[in-house]
């Protein structure tokens, strides 16, 4: 067991999956040479050579198609997009042939890779370096979607991720790159699938995802001491979706709160209130409520965009508000 | 096409295969334009009549194990790289006897198991597809070459130039086959591109040869990729080909091709490409019955695809959720 950043978390989490399976491959801008812009896969070119690790032009189209072609005969490649928004520049590939081309052949076609990219805002980059597009992903028929909010989770997820023989849309956040906690020594493998309940409670189900997952927990702190017990409970992974786990813990509190970093329309916690409201709601005691970013870009200016995102102190306004 | 290329020698059987790649493409094709006008095939089919000697040609240079990948005009590609006629016929009518198990239609014909890895219906969308086909033949040393057809719209759309630059620099195995019918869609080619040949005078943005052929005369494209497949293969990099030809019919179904002049249609019609192959065979001294016989055969195997479509079922019911994840199902909760 060691002190592990989330940041440093992601390399090991793609070194043990290189390690055990030489097929496994990783390509991105500035992965190799530099380990990255926010320095989250230093030392895995030294490590594993130029030829699995390799460096690419600012070129997303070619990275993704690269590694789609690459799944189709073999290999088990990862592709880094550096940043989520530049999922728009190659969208094609990620939406209409990764994920359609098992369907569309009949079968034929597995394509085992990773798609990672940095995620999400609270680093003031302004509206096209810092938002949260899980929910795009999770809209499209044949992508899995995960995003840790760990640094456990993110060796775990990636293991779970790179072995799964379909793609998947790994989104790990900037906002946690320093967050720590001890990991322990060894392989870790998690499951896609699996949502975790990081407290327990009573009262109320708090849901969240990445970076929103410690924002409610700090509102679950902070309830505690009005007399409020909030379960919170880590969605992890979008797509397969653990609703089991959510209804379980809704049916028992009878309240459901969504904490999302995404815009409002189509948010991940629309389909889970959905879905509550289809398969539970004479269990409810009172209103599904989502606490998201509202229907905006994201500023740059500080003040702005702490606003935007959804905060400890939003949650506990919504909770105390409807339940 | 080079010197180097046009001294690659053709043997006898190498010449009646590019002939019988071309008659069996011809077939293939005319009958699923029958079949749609009956009505059996439904949606769209974009046909590749007039520009079989591309397909043919190349089709006779590669070997097993190597993988082609196809724009929605891939039907000719698909069947020359040895899938069956039965399952792309089969395909295109969107029966459950078809390559894709009639989910991906005309557009989308793929055979795996025969090097065809896809038939893809976006402009543009395979050719970074077939960077990663070739670096992973490349990474697992297999010796595969991928080659990558398109048309000569593809040429505008940003996925040509950051493939082909990828593909330069880190010298994959691939070869890149830019079919120049002169019509992007509906639109000449001339009209939307500052240079005469859209993907030729590109070439050397990448540095690579500028290579341009006449892509209805199947001999012709078999030099040229010999050439370009033996220097893939060789560890020396991409080429980029262009086969001027010229589609019989209009872009797609919809599309009757009124917006070309009668004598451009007239003047290449004249220049068949099966045509043009037949008569080179007989000057050759190659015998009428042999000709005859692989025209018969041809047909033959497309009446008996046609029978198989015919006698197919539409899909079960119960193919409609399987097949999106590798469990074979289609479940994204629990």
């Amino acid at each position: 067991m060691a002190e592990l950043t989330y940041r440093l978390a992601i390399a090991r989490g793609i070194a043990q999956e290189m390690e055990r399976d030489p097929s496994v491959v990783f390509i991105g801008e500035d992965v190799g040479a530099e380990g990255g812009v926010f320095k989250t896969t230093v030392g895995l070119q030294a490590r594993f050579g130029k030829d699995r690790v390799r460096d690419t032009p600012i070129s997303e189209q070619a990275i993704i198609g690269a590694i789609m072609g690459a799944a189709m005969t073999g290999l088990r490649p990862i592709g880094e997009l550096m940043f989520s928004d530049f999922l728009a520049v190659c969208w094609d590939g990620v939406a209409n042939q990764i994920a359609k081309t098992r369907y569309m052949t009949g079968g034929q076609v597995s394509l085992p890779l990773v798609i990672r990219t940095a995620n999400g805002g609270g680093t003031h980059f302004g509206g096209q370096h810092s938002q949260s597009l899980e929910s795009w992903a999770m809209a499209v028929p044949g992508l899995k979607v995960v995003a840790p909010s760990t640094p456990r989770d993110v060796v775990g997820l990636m293991a779970a991720a790179v072995r799964d023989p379909d793609p998947v849309v790994y989104f790990d956040h900037k906002k946690l790159y320093n967050l720590k906690e001890d990991v322990p020594d060894g392989e870790i493998v998690d499951t896609l699938g699996t949502a975790v309940v990081r407290i327990p409670g009573s009262d109320v189900t708090i849901v969240a995802l990445a970076a929103m997952v410690h924002v409610a927990l700090e509102a679950a702190a902070r309830l505690a001491s009005s007399g409020i017990s909030a379960e919170v409970i880590d969605v992890r992974s979008l797509v397969p979706l653990d609703t089991r786990t959510i209804l379980e813990s809704v049916v028992r509190t009878g309240h459901l709160f969504t904490v999302e970093e995404n815009p409002r329309l189509c948010g991940w916690g629309a389909e889970i209130a959905s879905i509550a409201a289809e398969e539970c709601i004479w269990d409810l005691d009172g209103p599904i409520v989502r606490v998201t970013t509202p229907h905006i870009p994201l500023p740059s200016a500080p003040g702005l965009e702490d606003l935007a995102i959804p905060s400890a102190e939003r949650v506990v306004e919504a909770v105390l508000a409807s339940s | 096409m080079t010197a180097e290329a046009a001294a690659i020698e053709i043997s006898d059987a190498t010449r009646l295969e590019l002939y019988r790649g071309m008659v069996r493409a011809r077939y293939l094709e005319k009958r699923a334009y029958d079949l749609f006008m009956e009505g059996l095939v439904q949606g769209t089919t974009h046909l590749g009549l007039g520009q079989e000697a591309v397909a043919a040609g190349f089709a006779a240079a590669m070997r097993d194990g190597d993988m082609i990948l196809a724009t929605y005009r891939g039907h000719n590609h698909t069947l020359l790289r040895g899938a069956s006629m039965a399952s792309l016929l089969g395909e295109c009518a969107q029966r459950s006897i078809g390559c894709c198990k009639g989910k991906g239609g005309s557009m989308h014909l793929t055979d795996v198991s025969k090097g065809a890895m896809g038939s893809y219906a976006i402009v543009g969308a395979h050719l970074p597809v077939a960077l990663g086909t070739a670096w992973s033949s490349a990474m697992r040393g297999t010796g595969e070459v991928t080659a990558c057809f398109f048309g000569d719209g593809t040429t505008n759309i940003g996925a040509f130039h950051e493939s082909l630059n990828l593909a330069a620099v880190w010298k994959l195995p691939v070869v890149f086959v830019c079919e120049n019918n002169l019509y992007m869609e509906y639109t000449p080619i001339s009209a939307v591109i500052p240079v005469e040949h859209p993907a030729a005078d590109r070439a050397s943005a990448y540095g690579l040869e500028s290579i341009v052929v006449d892509g209805n005369d199947a001999d012709a494209v078999y030099q040229v990729a010999v050439q370009a497949i033996d220097r893939a293969r060789r560890g020396e990099g991409p080429s980029l080909v262009e086969a001027m030809t010229y589609r019989h019919k209009g872009h797609s179904r919809a599309d009757p091709g009124k917006y070309r002049p009668d004598e451009e249609v007239a003047a290449w019609m004249a220049r068949d490409p099966l045509d043009i192959y037949r008569a080179r065979l007989e000057s050759l001294g190659f015998p009428k019955e042999i000709i005859e016989e692989i025209e018969r055969l041809a047909l033959a195997e497309v009446d008996d695809a046609t029978a198989q479509v015919r006698a197919a079922p539409p899909p079960d019911p119960d193919t409609l959720l399987t097949d999106l994840w590798a469990n074979g199902g289609a479940e994204w909760r629990n």
